[in-house]
């Protein structure tokens, strides 16, 4: 039986599978909050992963690697923010509970006036940073780090890994140009997230949990968060094995694994499979399509959207903003659409000058 | 009022002191100034030093030319992993002839194996695969593997330039010295 189980899940496994699996989990997530965050849908959801685990750790592979020094933090991970989000997203929805029958909200209801930061949130933050250092005390006690030979530039450990915390940059780096994946995406992310109280100035809601009146912000949130990082390391961590290649979770990392990848550029694609012209000689004329296409997905939603359902957000955020927000959506859509492109179309680059080492 | 101006010496032209003032904070002025300077002398030379730190007294790199042996130490149609370790160089024998492979791979520089088996080069960092010829047709690296130049020496030995590279997208393999044949 848990054989069973084991070898149908290997077989379902798969960078696409999982992949789409999280999305879906996501979907459900934000259109059912009342539901997921209920009592019975976190505990069924705790349920789900503490029987997935449960079963998994019969199995000797699965064992060895959950329980490596390294990937503890990260099995412990799945559980801090499974838990903080399951328990955010209740507090929203207990307040657009209230808001909806018009009572004040939970915060509202507890005092109206504003609290000082010193001493209260200090206080509570202190109490916590306590406990985390008793949890890295106790770790670094229990969990060795391990030692290996020293570094060798000709030598690369099979599979090299990231520190964990990288594992999701890993895994985007198999889908984009070390310069895309490695300093555009990053920073990206971090200007992104520093530009979010610039872009969203609404002060309406603010001071307290709340969904409904603030699903955007949030679904997006969870989405980059939960989907494009965490789903990431967790993928990198655990079932990427030797040569990168992909392994079901209960399947045996092996060396020779085989698993055909062949991928092109649009390109090669466009010129030599669809049109049979065979590749144009200079670089411009061959990139030319796939450069169209990237300024294409950058303008034309944005300007679409402005002009039809988000004319209102458009209105409200005057253009600037707008578009910058719509830039830094698109961006981060690209990093699915890229993978699922790869996964169907064995798409390697959309536009491929490695002549200058400018590769999209 | 008096305390306030001594404090804050950046702003002096604040009400018109007294003379006992004047001198205390001229005093106080010129100790500030000290302290600055030495401040800067200070991190000059912490910088200094640190920047010293950057350039090693010793580099232990292996030279950028070496000899290969003879032709006939290689196996037609084998990946020569011999030189992997010391140069960082794949020796290839072809029907045709020798090439030197760079072990660097080009989408972030880690080094691919040899797989015999499969007969490709394989990253494991992000999965990337090439070809024996060194053409990449797998994972993300963007370019083939370089190749270096070939050449024979004087006492029949083959010689690996690695400071001459080769690169596939620029067309510098048809270049005579990126292959050597035999
Ligand atoms: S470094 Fe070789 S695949 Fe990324």
């Amino acid at each position: 039986m848990i054989e069973l189980f084991k070898e149908l899940v290997d077989a379902v496994s798969s960078p696409v599978t999982i992949f789409t699996g999280a999305v879906v989990v996501f979907l459900l997530f934000v259109t059912f909050p009342r539901q997921a965050a209920s009592k019975g849908g976190g505990l069924t959801l705790l349920f789900l992963v503490l029987a997935f685990f449960g079963v998994g750790l019969t199995d000797k592979h699965f064992r060895s690697i959950v329980s490596a020094p390294d990937n503890v933090p990260i099995v412990g991970m799945i559980f801090i923010f499974g838990y903080f989000t399951w328990y955010a997203m209740r507090k929203a929805v207990e307040n657009d509970r209230r808001m909806e029958k018009g009572e004040p909200t939970v915060e509202q209801a507890e005092t109206n006036d504003k609290v000082l930061v010193f001493p209260y949130l200090i206080f509570i933050e202190f109490v916590v940073a306590l406990a985390y250092a008793v949890g890295l005390v106790l770790w670094s006690l229990f969990l060795k780090a391990p030692l290996e030979e020293p570094a060798n530039p000709t030598v690369s450990p099979n599979p090299s890994k990231a520190p964990w915390y990288f594992l999701g940059l890993q895994e985007m780096l198999v889908y984009f140009d070390p310069w895309i994946a490695g300093v555009l995406l990053p920073t990206l992310i971090i200007l992104g997230l520093c530009a979010i109280p610039y872009i969203d100035r609404d002060p309406g809601n603010s001071g307290f949990y709340c969904y409904q009146k603030r699903r955007l912000g949030i679904q997006v949130y969870l989405f980059g968060f939960w989907v494009l990082w965490i789903l990431l390391i967790v993928v990198g961590t655990f079932l990427r094995g030797p040569n990168w290649n992909f392994f079901g979770p209960f399947e045996r990392w092996d060396v020779h694994k085989v698993v055909p990848l062949v991928n092109v550029n649009l390109s090669d694609l466009l010129f030599i499979k669809w049109l049979g012209w065979g590749l144009p000689k200079e670089w411009y004329l061959r990139e030319a399509p796939g450069i169209l296409l990237i300024f294409t997905y950058l303008i034309l939603p944005p300007a679409v959207l402005a002009k039809t359902v988000l004319k209102g957000l458009c209105k409200k955020l005057e253009p600037v903003r707008y578009s910058i927000l719509m830039f830094l959506l698109l961006v981060m859509l690209s990093l699915p659409i890229k993978m699922y492109l790869r996964w169907a179309f064995n798409l390697k680059y959309l536009v491929a000058i490695p002549e200058f080492f400018f590769n999209i | 009022m008096n305390e306030t101006s001594q404090a804050v010496p950046a702003k002096p032209q604040g009400s018109p002191p007294s003379g006992a003032e004047k001198i205390g904070r001229r005093k106080f002025l010129s100790w500030f100034g000290l302290a600055w300077v030495s401040f800067a002398a200070a991190t000059t030379g912490a910088l200094s030093i640190v920047l010293r730190y950057l350039f090693p007294n010793v580099i232990f790199e292996p030279p950028t030319n070496f000899k290969a042996g003879f032709p006939g130490d290689y196996e037609i149609g084998v990946v020569d992993e011999r030189w992997k370790e010391k140069f960082g160089v794949w020796m290839v024998r072809s029907p045709e002839g020798l090439y030197a492979l760079s072990t660097v791979c080009t989408h972030l520089g880690c080094t691919p194996n040899w797989l015999v088996n499969e007969s490709k080069f394989k990253c494991p960092c992000h999965g990337s695969g090439f070809y024996k010829s060194g053409i990449n047709f797998e994972g993300p690296a963007p370019r083939p593997l370089e190749r270096y130049r070939v050449a024979l020496a004087e006492d029949g030995q083959i010689l690996v330039d690695k400071s001459r590279k080769f690169q596939q997208e620029k067309g510098e393999w048809n270049n005579p010295e990126s292959f050597l044949p035999l």
